[in-house]
């Protein structure tokens, strides 16, 4: 047996394709959670990272910051939250959220940061009001590179919400953790098919996105 | 087919190879740096020639077992180390065959209904010399203690009032609610004879869903504790079942049949005296004992090792 | 027993130990990462066809869960301390890559060929000119990995006691005790603070003619909207 005979037993076997614990249902609970979890990120850094690098200030705040979080391991956090706050969705959604807030927040900061700043002038010049410079000049141009921040964000996301299972909850995780204490390595293989699966589908998803909305101008360069 | 044979056989090749050339890195690297030699990775499996390993299941009482064996060895001139917290008995029961670890401490029904689930356990010693015809021709077990923690199927004191379980109530009783309820247990819970398998073919119980948690550690005692689950896989050592009011229900059928604690051993790595020595220490254990070392870990946090040493000392095997 | 520091005995380690043994677990990997990912990169750079399909593979094998790769792992190199620094060293290496291609092409075509009109040869040429500047970019890379090996190494607990300062997670599990998860959560994160600083100290003295700490931004600004800044 090799990994891509237990890949294959596990993805021939009908079992594993319907009810509670059915590839389907598992693998919705981990989109679940992988979407839950970069919404709320994406909902502390996108307006702190627009803010912070449009006026130019707090920079070294900021970086201070994410990199504290960058040094929380998402592991520990999970146990330590279990053991604090108890079961459910909440104390997986921490370490989540902390593993993804640094990438959007320091890549939406420089990618406002770095945008020419001629065109801001430009706008200034023209009596444009700050708000509208933000979205309508520097989001823009900033926009392929914020869009990179979210889906690092995401890639980080859709990979670690595999320790959901851990404690309990559902996802992709469960077959890896299921596979590792019942010795089936066809659920381990299987699992991390499915994860890495997730997470090209993931990097489609932000292709098709930076095609759509990332204006023709920009992209050309 | 030919084809796909081969072309999956280079696949393993090429990651095979790079396997062994991160290894040979880190190894490279290990070599450089590493100031204590007895952990160096390469030789991690095997264990040096005369040192007994003792290793353990990832449960507390497990690991106060293991120390208490590795202990009681330890008093007897041999050279002990440990290997705690491993994981479940899928994956111990490999390292034993392997010689990996030369002492476990095994519940003797459980251990068979993983060797063969369809072997019947009418008795302590019938089941002992069926796991010794089952067990891997390099292992062996050695005498039971009276000691026994079976694993049960437990309801909270929610859910027993609901349904109206009592502590004379059986898992046949559970065959019409079942469907209503959710049950936890360890994730091999899932699969093991003694187990999900065994609850729907010996009781025809089909639960509504399983939910995996820890081998009756915390988190299935808090599940239960807070209904999460209805009914979970609760060990009948487990100081919290007087605690929480959980209700253990009878099992008729010997589904989980019996569980003395029993040393596992790999005949090459355990001399004479220590076989003696475990003897000694299967004498003297029993449930009442094990019930208070338990409490002792669980719920007054001493430490597994302490705890250990003290009651060989109290009964004299130090 | 109760303290913050009564490690219990089942980890066979003291908390300093457990710390010697953390650092060792997620720092090797990197190292190897780093002796690995220099020659690699360095084909990737010199056949541009081959840095493509690198990255497509590094990606994908950074998607896989360190779980996943640890419990596959156990059946070539045991549950010991090497199966769980493989996947590290692995995950070290798709950080690395990039950083390091994307450093050494950032070095001007002027800047090198000056060096070869100065009669440096190739390998001259990669350690005392290439190297050098692409150092801030490789040190940004190897600052990533270390603090991400730091975290990863934890999750080796569910694999029997293989986590380092990550087994008082399990234990903390184990024996309800919180305060050892609180331990092994802010050991860890001083651990990867502590190493992120050494490093940034490091590249400041490796780079000693680019200007010192966050002003470095300032001092060259706005050059990250190269197409290159853009798709990265």
């Amino acid at each position: 047996m090799n990994i891509l005979d237990f890949g294959n037993a596990f993805f021939s076997d009908s079992a594993h394709w319907h009810g509670y614990d059915g590839i389907p249902q598992r693998f919705w609970e981990h989109v679940q959670y992988s979407l839950l979890a970069l919404a709320v990120a994406a909902a502390i850094g996108l307006p702190v990272g627009l803010l912070t690098g449009h006026t130019g200030r707090g920079g070294n705040a900021l970086a201070l910051i994410a990199n504290a979080a960058r040094a929380l391991p998402s592991f520990g956090l999970l146990v330590l939250a279990v053991l604090s706050i108890g079961f459910g969705l909440l104390p997986v959604m921490i370490p989540l959220v902390v593993l993804a807030v640094p990438p959007i927040l320091v890549t939406t900061y420089e990618a406002v940061r770095s945008v020419d700043p001629s065109p801001v002038d430009a706008a200034r010049g023209m009596g444009m009001h700050e708000s509208r410079i933000l979205l309508q000049v520097e989001l823009p141009v900033a926009l392929p590179l914020i869009l990179s921040g979210l889906r690092s964000a995401a890639i980080q996301i859709v990979s670690t919400a595999t320790i959901a299972a851990y404690v309990s909850l559902g996802g992709l995780g469960r077959y890896i953790v299921d596979g590792l204490y019942q010795r089936d390595y066809e659920k381990v293989v299987g699992g991390a098919t499915l994860v890495a699966v997730l997470a090209l589908i993931t990097l489609a998803v932000f292709w098709a996105a930076g095609r759509f909305a990332v204006s023709p101008g920009v992209r050309r360069r | 087919m030919t084809f796909s044979t081969k072309s999956s056989r280079s696949i393993t090749r090429h990651t095979g190879a790079a396997a062994v050339a991160l290894a040979a890195a880190a190894a490279l690297l290990a070599g450089c740096s590493s100031d204590d030699t007895s952990d160096n990775p390469l030789e991690g499996e095997k264990a040096e020639a005369g040192t007994v390993v003792v290793g353990s299941n990832n449960f507390a009482e497990s690991t106060l077992l293991a120390d208490i064996y590795g202990e009681a060895l330890r008093a007897k001139g041999l050279e002990v180390s440990y290997k705690h917290n491993i994981g479940s008995r899928e994956t111990t029961y490999g390292l034993m065959k392997n010689g990996s670890i030369t002492v476990l401490p095994e519940y003797n029904g459980s251990l068979l209904a993983y060797l063969d689930p369809e072997a019947g356990q009418e008795s302590a010693d019938a089941v002992n010399e069926a796991v010794k015809a089952e067990l891997d021709k390099k292992l062996t077990l050695l005498e039971s203690s009276p000691a026994e923690n079976k694993d049960s199927v437990s309801v909270n004191a929610e859910t027993a009032k609901k349904y109206g379980l009592t502590s004379s109530s059986t898992l046949a009783d559970l065959k019409d609610v079942a469907p209503e309820l959710v049950i936890g247990g360890s994730p091999e819970f899932q699969t093991r004879q003694q187990g999900l398998k065994g609850l729907e073919t010996v009781y025809g119980l089909k639960f509504e869903s399983f939910k995996a948690l820890d081998a009756g550690g915390p988190l299935t005692q808090a599940a239960l504790t807070r209904n999460t689950v209805q009914a979970a896989d609760i060990f009948t050592t487990d100081p919290t079942i007087l605690k929480e009011k959980f209700v253990v229900l009878k099992d008729p059928e010997n589904l989980f049949g019996f569980a003395n604690v029993t040393p596992l051993v790999h005949k090459a790595g355990l001399p004479q005296e220590g076989v003696d020595a475990l003897d000694a220490v299967s004498a003297k254990l029993d449930t009442e004992t094990l019930l208070d070392l338990d409490a002792q870990v669980q719920l007054d946090k001493k430490d597994p090792l302490d705890v250990a040493k003290a009651w060989l000392k109290s009964a004299g095997l130090d | 027993m109760n303290g913050f520091f009564d490690i219990p005995s089942d980890l066979q380690h003291s908390w300093a130990g457990l710390i010697g043994l953390h650092l060792r677990e997620s720092l090797l990997p990197v190292a190897a990462g780093l002796l690995l990912a220099l020659p690699l990169a360095q084909l990737c750079v010199r056949f541009r066809w081959l840095y493509p399909p690198v990255l497509g593979l590094t990606t994908v094998l950074y998607a896989v869960p360190s779980l996943a790769f640890f419990v596959v792992l156990i059946d070539y190199t045991g549950q010991t301390e090497l199966t769980v620094m493989i996947p590290l060293a692995v995950y070290s290496l798709v950080v690395l890559i990039p950083a390091i291609v994307d450093g050494v092409r950032s070095v001007p075509q002027e800047t090198l060929a000056a060096a070869t009109a100065m009669g440096f040869g190739p390998v001259r040429r990669y350690l005392q000119v290439q190297l050098p500047i692409a150092a801030p970019a490789i040190m940004a890379g190897l600052r990533v990995a270390t603090v991400s090996s730091i975290s990863l190494v934890s999750v080796g607990a569910l694999i029997g006691n293989q986590g380092a300062l990550g087994n008082l997670l399990a234990a903390a599990q184990k024996y309800d005790r919180p305060e050892l998860a609180v331990n092994a959560v802010v050991t860890m994160a001083v651990l990867a603070i502590l190493c992120d600083a050494l490093l940034v100290l490091l590249r400041v003295l490796l780079t000693p003619w680019m200007p010192r700490g966050a002003h470095r931004r300032a001092a060259a600004p706005r050059e990250q909207l190269t197409p290159e800044g853009v798709t990265r």
